[in-house]
């Protein structure tokens, strides 16, 4: 079978775009939260990038992509390893036979397509860190990491972005059976990360602090980077869930783009009417709010379209992200406010919005298409929601009740940075940290030697005494 | 001798410098500061949640002076630093008993 190398490229270089969203994440949480507990925000999301890359290539791939047992789940044996994709000459998805008067239509490798779908897992599983800053114990965040994209990502992969005959023969029942529109993961990435943090904050409880303490972000700058950055890799997320160089992929780009600035003006101008000023976080939240909501919708609605869900998500998670002081969950960065809310915004839409002119070819609610696509979008919706959020109370219970999933008290006060990984974030004192001795490691030999001495004092001059 | 400390709003430093060079004062001493007086703090907003920031950034200059000084310096400062609006800050001064030129060892007056 023949492989289309422009599609190859766009695939990959995809991928490559969708990986640089989690350390995009790593900056607009590491921005949002206190100075103190920046290093362990950023250090959840570069865990997730570290777990899943590894279980993706043991089982996740197969599990979410193998052969269906009844539209559940793949085979997590089938390509356990991928050893049985590497060869290109036969691992070839998307290739279209010719038929009478038509050529034939290559398609991509198989790995290609284990690349961009190993980034979606990571970022999906990132995305929930923000709901329980500051106050996580590290070692149980990284087992958590790898059971809940075990139990709840790679089948909920399965359900929505296994299509029958593209990876497997069979795949997964929201995507072949329901027939619920998610392009690029309205409810596979944000509905469930959403449901998930949503979960682990009620089970690991508030912030030490929470509602009395002011906690406002302590470096707005990385916010605005880290936005920046995963408006940019979803670029890659959206036109590249086309698995393809083709119209699908320009029609969803041009969607992501109109629904993001959409949004990030709709959140300001909630701001603006409710506090009296448009904030820096505010277009920065909104930027992410309108990318979420579109992601599912992208394909199949008409630019305007996307406007209307962009303006549509800003308003509403701008006014949601207040939800959690009202009702006292400390979902710290707004998981639920944003990808929650955003991603129940923009599956929910397609019902209303889509236009069977956009590639989806499907006519929602107002476009004369009736109610047949809405309870489509509103069932699988559903569906991912109850089953994310019953299953990660679960794993969150169980590990909160065996390793304990949060930090003791003092450490939280004191700063997770230290406490978790005997680090702090920021030396701008001009003091060079005060009297910094070096105690044994590899710099000047073993403390043990027997001629190094067993504390070095660095003074300020670099002198060793 | 006396010290003559002044908290000031920070954009307005480098007039305060200006104007203690032109009266003939050669050398001063700035920290960055954090406080509040009777302007209290302001309101700021993140994702809808207030926050009241009570500390405000301030400079403090500190200058050591000759007795007969300190009641003119403290005067070019007031003038440099005064803009009439609540938050312009304090100055005030204390005796300094003694004080020595590191480089020199030079004590008293002669080390200012």
């Amino acid at each position: 079978m023949t492989i289309d190398s422009g599609d190859t490229a766009w695939v990959l270089a995809s991928a490559a775009l969708v990986l640089l969203m989690t350390p995009g994440v790593a900056l607009f949480y590491g921005g949002m939260v206190r100075a103190k507990s920046v290093l362990n925000m950023m250090m959840m999301s570069f865990g997730a990038m570290a777990t899943i890359s590894v279980v993706w290539v043991l089982w996740g791939y197969s599990e979410a992509f193998g052969e269906s047992w009844h539209g559940l789940v793949g085979d997590p044996f089938q390509h356990f390893g991928l050893a049985n994709l590497l060869d290109g000459d036969t691992a070839v998805y998307g290739y279209k036979a010719a038929a009478e008067g038509v050529a034939a239509h290559g398609g991509i490798p198989a790995m290609a397509f284990v690349a961009f779908q190993a980034v979606f897992a990571i970022i999906t599983v990132a995305l929930i860190s923000g709901a329980i800053a500051d106050r996580a114990k590290y070692s149980t965040w990284l087992i958590f990491t790898v059971v809940w994209a075990t139990i709840v990502y790679f089948p909920v992969a399965h359900w929505v972005f296994a299509f029958d005959s593209y990876a497997a023969a069979k795949g997964g029942w929201i995507a072949n059976s329901l027939k619920t529109i998610d392009f690029a993961g309205g409810t596979a990435v944000h509905i469930n990360a959403g449901a998930a943090g949503l979960v682990l904050a009620l089970i690991i409880g508030k912030r030490v602090g929470f509602r009395k303490d002011p906690m406002r972000p302590h470096n707005m700058t990385l916010v605005m980077l880290g936005a920046a950055l995963l408006w940019f890799g979803w670029f890659g997320f959206n036109a590249g869930s086309a698995l393809g160089a083709n119209n699908t992929a320009a029609v969803t780009w041009v969607n992501t783009l109109a629904a993001t600035g959409a949004a990030c003006l709709g959140w300001l101008a909630t701001e603006r009417i409710r506090n009296g000023h448009g904030t820096s976080l505010g277009a920065a939240s909104g930027i992410v709010a309108g990318l979420v909501a579109i992601t599912p919708a992208c394909s199949a609605v008409t630019p305007i379209g996307a406007v209307a869900i962009g303006l549509l998500a800003g308003v509403l998670c701008a006014l949601a992200v207040s939800l959690k002081f009202r009702f006292g969950y400390d979902d710290s960065l707004d998981v639920v406010g944003v990808h929650l809310v955003g991603g129940l915004v923009g599956t929910i839409a397609i019902g209303f919005v889509a236009s069977a002119s956009a590639p989806a070819g499907v006519d929602g609610l107002f476009y004369g298409g009736g109610l047949d696509q809405l309870w489509r979008q509103a069932v699988g919706a559903g569906a991912v929601l109850v089953y994310s959020f019953v299953v990660t109370a679960l794993i969150g219970l169980a590990l909160h009740k065996t390793l304990g999933f949060r930090i003791e008290r003092d450490a939280e006060i004191q700063g997770i940075d230290l406490e978790e990984h005997a680090e702090t974030s920021y030396d701008l004192g001009s003091l060079g940290g005060g009297g910094l001795s070096h105690v044994g490691g590899p710099m000047f030999g073993s403390p043990t030697a027997s001629s190094a001495p067993s504390t070095v004092t660095i003074n300020r001059q670099g002198a060793t005494s | 001798m006396r010290l003559v400390t002044a908290i000031i709003k920070p954009f307005k430093l480098d007039e305060v410098k200006q104007a203690l060079e032109a009266y003939g004062i050669t050398g001063m001493t700035v920290s960055e500061a954090s406080g509040y007086g009777r302007q209290r703090g302001h309101s700021e907003v993140y994702r809808g949640a207030e926050y009241k920031v009570d500390f405000v950034p301030k400079v403090r200059v500190e200058v050591v002076v000759d007795d007969i000084d300190a009641s003119d310096v403290v005067n070019v400062i007031l003038k440099a630093a005064q803009t009439g609006r609540i938050g312009d800050g304090k100055i005030w001064t204390v005796a300094v008993e003694d004080v020595a030129r590191v480089r020199t060892g030079e004590r008293g007056p002669d080390a200012l």
